[in-house]
């Protein structure tokens, strides 16, 4: 690729001072913010600990509804990590120019949602402290767990994910933080120094690098799809109407980067106001965002008319019974708020007017994350309260341990956030420079104008 | 100022990834050899121009995604054997399922195998930096730097500044 030179190293300074000073001395606001999280997330353990005494019976459980907020907590986490993965790997290998300025957050948001979703697995346990059952190893009765159980594929597949994640988000972290290292004093400097594993920046080090950069996104993309395609066969391989369906793989694939997408917006367009990155997240990666999330919408809103479809289609009565119910049975206001947001709402991204708008589009992913929410929810509750036997028809309602843990997990994500978006640095700097460089950015100029 | 005779450090500092892939080039023709690269980003024309070697991080990625693939399948098969139980009407040692802890498996060896590749090959982490390395590599600015006996010197000093150098220090 032809390059085309920086103006005297002006912009690579720029960079690293605008992104420098996001980093440490938080404001009033931040504070205050941080102070209501924190509360929440004291609330939330309080609710844990309290379910943990007590026992599941606090949860609202209604036999046949043992899964409930806490799976649907669970998928909702694992779904928005997806986008993370999709923004830093799929789009680089694509080599999408637009993920460069939000690719770190994005990252940074896959982890803390797998860490987020990894709690509830361990929070809907009976006996939590159990939890390493699930992990393979020779205990001293020579039992190993049921390897053709799809619960024991998403222990493998979450672990993955995480895994992979982590040093995906960290290796493009090194050069950055060598950057930031040359760049701070005193005790920063020691510890940016030790987390930058003494990067120097030689050509032999950006070779092997990049090279390891592009295997993992490599790995990364076919690992993404089948994450969520294995969290949806923790329903599909069960014979429950609603669950048992071969298209919910792809279904969970598009709807967790639809939702993902969403909560990528969410985050950092408060960051962008907040940190005054206005030169690094504009209306330009809002509107491609708001693209990938029309696209996602109408997978999601074709998979929704499709299971409608296939019950009928199927001549299975109880199938189309439960499909039925799910739309106008106890559960019908949940479904209602599921097709308003993720179906009605996202056409508004039609309008061009709509995608560059960067408060309109966050009011917008707002209510997509509702949505998605919901949808897990109608999926999860909707499906065990109808199944085959009208004497096992149930009515779940959450209870307030639920709803506090809920919150407490919202809280626990965002304060994984604002602790990375103070810490490290929220936009990739040697991205930034490097796009710089090969003529895709500059600050200051309008989205669309050629360099 | 190095004792006469000693070998010296000519120290250049770019500020465009042009002037630095120029340098490199005419260093080349000079058949210089002991020129260490630095750069702020990975840019490829740079990269490029110091040729070398293909980076070894592809064998490691091979090899680990051939290890993750074979552990998935002998785990799986080897646990189900040593303690035989029928679960779901399936065979004891059931394939299908199995592809899925061994495809997840290629992808946690790959990765893995990629830092552990990274982290050894760049010799990182390492406590203390390069005597020739300044903080600007990292921020705004390319470095080349050449070490050379002292005849050679002026001429890869003058080199380095036709070729667009905005600094040169000759150590």
């Amino acid at each position: 690729m032809a390059t085309v030179a920086p103006a005297a190293g002006s912009i690579f300074a720029k960079v690293d001072r605008d992104i420098v000073r996001t980093l440490w001395a938080p404001g009033w606001r931040y504070r205050l913010v941080m102070a209501g999280v924190l509360a929440t997330l004291g609330f939330g353990i309080f609710c844990w600990i309290y379910q943990i005494k007590v026992g599941l019976g606090v949860a609202g459980y209604a036999p046949a509804v043992m899964w409930a907020v806490y799976i649907t907590n669970f998928v909702f986490w694992v779904g928005i990590a997806h986008s993370g993965t999709l923004i830093s790997a799929i789009l680089y290998l694509f080599r999408s120019g637009w993920r460069t300025t939000i690719n770190r957050s994005a990252e940074a948001m896959t982890i803390f949602a797998v860490m987020t979703a990894g709690l509830f697995p361990i929070i809907h346990l009976g006996r939590p402290w159990y939890f390493f059952y699930l992990i393979p190893y020779p205990n001293e009765r020579t039992i190993w767990p049921n390897f053709k159980s799809p619960l024991i594929w998403d222990f493998f597949a979450i672990g993955t994910y995480f895994t992979i994640s982590l040093i995906f988000w960290f290796t493009g972290l090194v050069p950055d933080l060598a950057t930031i290292r040359d760049r701070a004093t005193g005790i920063k400097k020691k510890i940016y120094g030790l987390l930058s594993l003494g990067w120097q920046g030689t050509v032999t080090e950006w070779r092997n690098y990049r090279k390891a950069y592009l295997y993992m996104a490599a790995i990364a993309t076919p690992l993404v799809l089948s994450v969520h395609s294995v969290v949806s066969w923790d329903f599909a391989m069960a014979i429950v109407p609603g669950w048992h369906s071969t298209i919910f793989a792809p279904y969970f694939v598009a709807g967790a980067i639809f939702s993902g997408i969403a909560m990528v917006m969410t985050l950092v367009i408060p960051m962008r106001f907040a940190f005054g990155l206005d030169d690094y997240i504009n209306e330009y990666h809002v509107e491609n965002m708001a693209k990938v999330l029309l696209l996602t919408c109408w997978i999601v809103t074709y998979a929704y008319i499709f299971e409608y479809f296939m019950a009928w289609y199927s001549g299975d009565p109880i199938e189309w019974a439960s499909f039925v119910w799910r739309a106008t049975g106890d559960y019908k206001i949940p479904f209602a708020i599921m097709m308003l947001c993720n179906s009605v709402i996202p056409q508004l991204c039609w309008s061009k007017r709509v995608r560059r708008s960067i408060w309109g589009m966050f009011v917008i992913s707002l209510f997509v994350n509702l949505g998605m929410w919901y949808e897990r929810f109608v999926i999860i509750v909707g499906s065990l309260a109808h199944e085959f036997v009208p004497s096992s028809w149930a009515y779940y309602k959450p209870t307030w341990v639920e709803l506090g843990i809920t919150a407490g997990a919202f809280a626990w994500f965002i304060m994984w956030f604002m602790l990375f978006a103070k810490t490290l640095p929220a936009v990739s700097i040697a991205e930034i420079k490097e796009a710089a460089a090969e003529g895709y950015w500059r600050p200051g100029r309008a989205p669309e104008e050629k360099v | 100022m190095a004792p006469a005779g000693a070998r010296r450090r000519v120290t250049a500092l770019f500020d465009e990834p042009h002037a630095v892939v120029h340098a490199i080039e005419q260093l080349r023709k000079q058949r210089v050899g002991d020129v260490t690269v630095y750069s702020p980003i990975p840019e490829p024309d740079v990269i490029e121009a110091t040729g070398g070697e293909v980076s070894i991080v592809r064998r490691y990625a091979l090899l680990g995604g051939i290890v993750g693939c074979l552990s998935g399948f002998a785990l799986t098969l080897w646990s189900s054997y040593a303690y035989p139980l029928v679960t779901g009407g399936k065979p004891i040692g059931s394939i299908p399922p199995y592809v899925i802890i061994a495809f997840e498996l290629t992808i946690l060896f790959t990765g893995i195998a990629c830092i552990v590749a990274l982290s050894l090959h760049n010799r990182m982490p390492r406590l203390r930096l390069r005597d020739d390395f300044d903080p600007r590599f990292t921020g705004d600015r390319f470095g080349i730097v050449v070490q050379c006996g002292p005849a050679e010197a002026p001429g890869i000093e003058r080199t380095l500044r036709e070729a667009g150098a905005v600094e040169v220090r000759v150590g």
